[in-house]
């Protein structure tokens, strides 16, 4: 601290301090205290409140074990969230790979480039794209009918399968960087050593790089779950009330149920879902919080 | 050789097609912007317009959703771009495992789905402020995770800061405000432009934060999201098209800063080395 106050003096420093703690206060800490504190009150109009009924209770929560319809989309949510990560997971491997081991140098900066643009394109408008494709008078409808596979168009928008495919097109991104990043700084003489000592090319892969990969695998497949299973627009957009999220749950004890406080608890158990596949991954690859956020 | 050249082969068309995948669908969805169809498809074709361009123009909501969408913008960077400088700052001087303890709660809510950074912030503002749904929330809520990444980029350019700058400055007689106008802030203007230019990106895109947070105001993304479920026409893709001409614009022109900044950086590594 008194670094701090030699390098930038007790006005900067003041000021800074001050920044900093209503940043983490009032924008970080305080509301998901709140959300918490409230979470476990029960929903009351304004009168009663303060009043003997207005005491802790876990009763929100308990409705998540008793609805069934709730649970089974909270489940669903978690399975699907896996499928999507380990799908993603699956296809940019292979990708992450040639551009970090095998792909020649000059080419590098466009398929970079060919990588970030889409990145940077708005969630809702990829997803938007894949409602297009997937339409029943879309693209994919009419190639599959026109190819002889299809008799007729079939509905593919408003299930689970749309919304899963879609996720996967949406999220695939945050999974090829950290991927990247990691195999990248894999020195190329471990593979040609290997190589060398008569490995054939997945025991290379599954002994040399993987292991060198983990933290990278630990880094994607986290934001891609997260994301997964914290996405409103996805489902929104490409499903249906057959295939509601928990997301599009927690909305409706908000904005149509009127229950705030149901919905922060449900909200609350989405975000220890997320902190526990955070706090597992982390274990299982031996990651630490700095290399996640970078 | 031959299993050499089949592995290549095997390389090369699996990256054209996940290439193809990535970019197939944004083609489909723009191409079907000229398609005089009143449905948003390429097939059947029916003809060329440009006519969706024109309906989308005479759209007042879309306008008044773009002006939302422009002030929260403006708001997001007025806010997270201090918060994140300041941090970096203070992080920057901290070696203790306080600095572990502030680094892991700021980019925490990085790590927090979006949809529970808008119900906490909905939520706290309501029981602590009175204040409900609406612009002032939807900039606050977005700035509290835009900030961490506005952090982040300041405190990989202040790794690299020569504090013997600062220190030579300040034996010479100058004052903390005045180190820190004329050395410190000019050393960080490329930073606080990319992370001006990425906090408006950050918030012009946000969808599932500003959904629980947003009262009755609409933002584009928000316009676009309800007009693809009731009212969907073509005129939705000609403004996804524009939309992603200019992020392309954005994208490249922030890829060419970066870039420039990360050659500087090795070139003044290699004149010290």
């Amino acid at each position: 601290m008194t670094e701090v106050i030699r390098r930038y003096g007790p006005v900067l420093t003041g000021l800074i301090l001050l920044a900093v703690a209503l940043w983490l206060a009032l924008l970080v800490v305080l509301p998901q205290i709140m959300m918490v504190d409230f979470s476990f009150r029960p929903s009351l109009p304004p009168s009663k409140l303060g009043g003997p009924e207005d005491v802790y209770t876990v009763k929100n929560y308990a409705t998540l074990w008793t609805n069934q319809i709730h649970l089974a989309i909270f489940i669903k949510t978690i399975w699907a969230s896996a499928l999507v990560t380990a799908v993603t997971l699956a296809v940019c491997y292979p990708v992450a790979f040639y551009l970090a081991q095998v792909a020649p140098k000059r080419r590098l900066p466009l398929l970079m480039l060919m990588l970030i643009v889409p990145f940077w394109i708005n969630e809702l408008l990829r997803t938007f794209s894949w409602y297009i494709i997937l339409a029943f008078n879309g693209l994919l409808n009419s190639l599959l009918v026109g190819l002889g596979i299809f008799d007729e168009p079939q509905r593919m928008l408003g299930g689970d399968v749309g919304v899963i495919v879609g996720m996967v097109y949406v999220y695939i991104l945050f999974m090829v960087f950290p991927l990247y990043n990691a195999i990248e700084s894999l020195d190329r003489n471990q593979i040609e050593a290997a190589r060398d000592l008569g490995a054939g090319w997945l025991r290379i892969h599954w002994r040399v790089v993987l292991p060198h990969a983990k933290p990278g695998i630990a880094v994607g497949c986290i934001m891609t779950f997260m994301l997964a299973a914290g996405s409103y627009a996805v489902p929104a957009l490409l499903g249906g009330p057959q295939s509601r999220w928990f997301t599009e749950v927690i909305y409706n004890w908000f904005f149509e149920g009127g229950n705030w406080n149901q919905g922060a608890a449900y909200a609350f158990i989405l975000l220890v879902l997320c902190i526990g596949v955070i706090l597992t991954a982390m274990k299982l690859f031996r990651v630490g919080l700095t290399d996640i956020a970078k | 050789m031959s299993a050499d050249r089949f592995r290549r082969l095997l390389t090369g068309s699996y990256l054209v097609i996940f290439f193809a995948y990535l970019f197939l669908p944004l083609l489909v969805m723009s191409a079907a912007t000229f398609n005089s169809s009143r449905f948003p498809t390429i097939t059947p074709w029916m003809g060329f317009t440009l006519g969706w361009f024109s309906a989308l123009w005479a759209d007042q909501r879309m306008w008044s959703a773009l002006g939302t969408s422009l002030i929260v913008g403006a708001g997001v960077i007025l806010v997270s771009v201090p918060l994140g400088l300041a941090a970096a700052l203070l992080l920057d001087r901290l070696h203790s495992r306080a600095k572990t303890f502030l680094y892991a709660l700021a980019v925490s809510p990085l790590l927090t789905p979006g949809v529970i950074v808008g119900i906490s912030t909905l939520v706290f503002w309501r029981e602590w402020f009175g204040v409900t749904g609406g612009l002032f929330l939807t900039i606050v809520a977005q700035s509290s995770f835009i900030a961490a990444y506005a952090m982040l980029l300041f405190s990989a350019r202040l790794q690299r800061f020569d504090l013997t700058l600062e220190e030579a400055a300040l034996d010479l007689g100058a004052t903390h405000g005045q180190v820190f106008r004329r050395i410190t802030l000019p050393y960080l203007t490329p930073s606080i432009l990319s992370a001006s230019l990425l906090a408006f990106l950050q918030s012009f895109e946000n969808y599932n934060t500003t959904l629980f947070v947003r009262g009755l105001e609409t933002t584009l993304t928000v316009y676009i999201a309800s007009k693809v479920r009731t009212g969907l026409t073509p005129a939705v893709n000609a403004l996804s098209l524009i939309l992603i001409a200019l992020t392309v614009l954005g994208a490249v022109t922030y890829e060419i800063l970066r870039r420039r900044e990360a050659r500087r950086a090795a070139g003044t590594a290699g004149a010290e080395g």
